[in-house]
């Protein structure tokens, strides 16, 4: 069987679960890169140039644990996944740094994902990825159609204010429960546990499940007790633990409630996405300036992080426009984190109890 | 309406005299100082890229001497340069300074809106006369473009350092004070005239052939790049600069119809297989033309760009492999605000000397085999 490996990093947080479908649909087996460590961490500063983004460091060090263990490494080129936007130069870049950088790596799968144009140029990088494991379109056709069905899934899970980790076990949850009859359960909570005696399109029952969790986790009102605080950034730094030092954690130890952008549907932060002078053409900067707008606006939370990574080139764009927009609004304190290849905890810590000191202090006041 | 824009280099000659013909009030920003980017550092994001920062510094020093309305250039990106005007215009706002925003967005499709910019700007003139005042901006551009590759030439060979430069400036400044085409016509032909005659050291030595390349902004503006060109042409080196203004005007913006400039370098293609993709500003451009430069027996490449620019990075990191397998030495210098010159010229002093000891080298080697094969 063709081991194919999968980083974790950048957009595995995103696109994670329609990858595996499709790759595992066409007979390969799946490798992923165990969570970030120091040594991962490590290996990737030593192995990129010194001014590339935290991200990128952390993705080479993902790929570099993997290069050994797998056949294939799979690398899409990620263009642009939505109109007249794109992701940043270092992604459509990327499969090329690591080539250079990387020594004995086994080939890499870097099909150019772009749908900058015509959203059915996506079919050129799913053709072009396929034919390494079949000759038969119909056969990479369906593993497509599969993919965007476990997308659409986890999706859901992600609006639920489900996290990454857990939406996908649930994904592939629900997309065993059909392919694989009598698939052993995995331990997940049991919001997401009774999934299968749902019937009806496995969409609808992960919508099913996701409303009742939203239900409990996202509805935009502030809690009386709690205080809630927005944690927005890309999904690569908001969701790797060992990198944002678990921030999220932290924020919920010190007794805040977290929101997240990924909450929020894709319509909304469209709609929310107007106040900008010019279209934003980077997607995971709208979707962060969209929430952000969100949140300050409909006056959901008492306090609003923006994780940015240091040499981020997007961040210090797209960070310095909300933070006037929230200076502007004046309603709640807003904490910018610059987050580095350093391990150093206390400055974070001090950071986020001032910064929660001032979310007291001013929910006292009003 | 008092019309102000970002400095690069010369382009505020072609700009000054577009405005001038069409009777556009203009206030050229001072040109850029330490006082430019201590101003634009202290307002501007801190990872924004140091053009931006420029680029606020001189709005800020325009403002004070009484402009009031701001003409920049837009994109689509994926480069950060897209958003600059906006961000900018923020800053300036919240600092409390009233301008007047014109972006020219590239056209995608909307001509119209385009057009209709370029019209507001023109205060009403008509086609013709904007049409006449742009071909005279760019007759600007296109004469300091042949000077300044001229310089480029002399510079390492001049018999008393300085001369060019002296020669360079005034020619500069004569080429910004014509306003008719006649006038720009005289001058410029007694500009290439004068340097061309400059009296030079004839005697015979190496003189390495090194080409810049790298980011369009921190090429062209020699405050940003803290005039590396000067340095290295006193240094008895020539340079060739891979990006000219008149050249991007004729390639991105006018589909390379205009005829004349040099022929159009296939950068992005010779790019492959290293950089495989277009990665936004001029990332591809820099790997493809470090190889063409390489098998055109260029002695070095100088990759300069300013921190955090992402395109520019993702060819920094592969450039090293380019440089290796072409066997063409290659620097990256990484130009931010706190640049010193003394590290700079450390630098530039050290790869000189690399290229020239390289040249001993391989000349030694050539000897070598020529006292081998004689023998036999």
């Amino acid at each position: 069987m063709i081991r194919v490996g999968i980083p974790r990093a950048l957009l595995y947080y995103y696109y994670y679960p329609m990858w595996k479908t499709f790759l595992s649909e066409l007979g390969a087996k799946i490798e992923v890169s165990g969570r970030t460590t120091r040594a991962i961490l490590d290996q990737g500063v030593k192995s990129a140039v010194d001014e590339a983004c935290l991200p990128i460091k952390v993705a080479f060090g993902h790929v570099a644990n993997l290069a050994k263990k797998v056949d294939y490494l799979f690398l899409p080129r990620l263009v642009s996944v939505a109109n007249r936007e794109y992701i940043c130069p270092k992604f459509l870049g990327f499969p090329d740094m690591v080539k250079r950088n990387l020594k004995d790596l086994p080939p890499v799968i870097d099909v150019t994902v772009n749908i900058r144009r015509r959203n059915r140029d996506i079919l050129s990088a799913v053709w072009a990825a396929g034919k390494i494991f079949t000759s038969n379109p119909l056969k990479i056709w369906l593993a497509y159609r599969r993919g965007l069905e476990s997308l659409k899934i986890y999706r859901s899970f992600l609006e639920a204010g489900i996290f990454p980790e857990k939406a996908i076990r649930a994904t592939e949850h629900v997309v065993n429960g059909r392919l694989k009859a009598g698939a052993r359960e995995d331990a997940i909570d049991d919001a997401v546990g009774n999934i299968l005696t749902i019937g009806g399109s496995n969409s609808a029952a992960a919508k099913q499940i996701g409303n009742k969790v939203a239900a409990g986790n996202n509805s935009c009102r502030k809690d009386v007790g709690k205080f809630t605080v927005a944690v927005i950034g890309h999904p690569y730094n908001v969701y790797d633990n060992y990198i944002n030092m678990n921030i999220i954690g932290k924020l919920r130890k010190m007794g805040a409630r977290v929101v997240i952008a990924d909450q929020i549907p894709e319509e909304v932060i469209f709609e929310n996405t107007d106040w900008l002078p010019k279209k934003l053409f980077w997607t995971l900067g709208q979707r962060i300036t969209g929430a952000a707008k969100y949140y300050l606006e409909k006056d959901c939370v008492d306090g609003l992080v923006h994780i940015s990574a240091f040499g981020c080139g997007p961040d210090s764009m797209i960070g310095e426009l909300i933070e006037r927009y929230s200076r502007r609004q004046g309603k709640v304190p807003f904490l910018n984190l610059t987050l580095d290849e350093h391990t150093g905890e206390a400055g974070l810590v001090t950071r986020l109890e001032a910064f929660l000191d001032m979310v007291r202090w001013r929910r006292k006041v009003s | 309406m008092k019309v102000t824009f970002p400095h690069m280099g010369t382009i505020y000659i072609a700009l000054r005299g577009i405005f001038n013909s069409l009777g556009v009030k203009t206030v050229v920003p001072p040109p850029c100082s330490k006082k430019t980017i201590a101003l634009g550092s202290r307002y501007a994001p801190e990872f924004a890229c140091m053009p931006l920062k420029l680029n606020l510094g001189n709005f800020i020093e325009a403002a004070e001497m009484g402009a009031d309305t701001i003409i920049m250039g837009g994109g689509c990106g994926p480069c950060r340069f897209g958003y600059y005007a906006h961000v900018e215009y923020e800053i300036l706002r919240d600092l409390g300074y009233d301008y007047n925003l014109i972006v020219i967005e590239p056209p995608e499709g909307r001509v119209g809106e385009t057009l209709a910019k370029i019209k507001e700007l023109a205060g009403g003139k008509s086609w013709v006369q904007i049409w006449k005042a742009l071909s005279f901006g760019y007759m600007k551009a296109k004469a300091v473009d042949r000077l300044e590759m001229l310089v480029l030439k002399k510079r390492p060979r001049e018999k008393v350092k300085g001369t060019t430069d002296y020669f360079f400036r005034k020619a500069l400044e004569a080429i910004d004070a014509a306003d008719t085409q006649a006038k720009l016509s005289r001058v410029v032909d007694d500009a290439l005239a004068g340097i061309s005659s400059i009296a030079e050291d004839g005697r015979e030595r190496y003189i390495p052939k090194v080409a810049l390349v790298g980011e369009i902004y921190t090429l062209l503006e020699p405050f940003a790049n803290l005039d590396v060109e000067r340095r290295l042409g006193l240094m008895g080196v020539e340079v060739e600069r891979s990006i000219y203004i008149t050249e991007w005007v004729n390639n991105h913006l006018l589909g390379g119809i205009l005829k004349g400039m040099r022929p159009r370098r296939h950068s992005r293609e010779a790019a492959c297989p290293y950089l495989n993709h277009f990665v936004g500003g001029h990332g591809q451009e820099t790997i493809g033309n470090t190889v063409l430069y390489a098998k055109e027996g260029y002695d070095g490449v100088i990759q300069i760009l300013p921190f955090t620019c992402m395109p520019e990075i993702v060819a920094e990191s592969i450039l090293p492999r380019v440089s290796t397998d072409l066997d063409i030495p290659s620097i990256s210098l990484i130009m931010d605000e706190f640049s010193g010159a003394a590290g700079l010229v450390t630098r530039l002093e050290a790869f000189v000397d690399l290229l020239r000891s390289r040249k001993r080298i391989k000349q030694r080697q050539r000897q070598t085999v020529q006292v081998a094969t004689a023998g036999r």
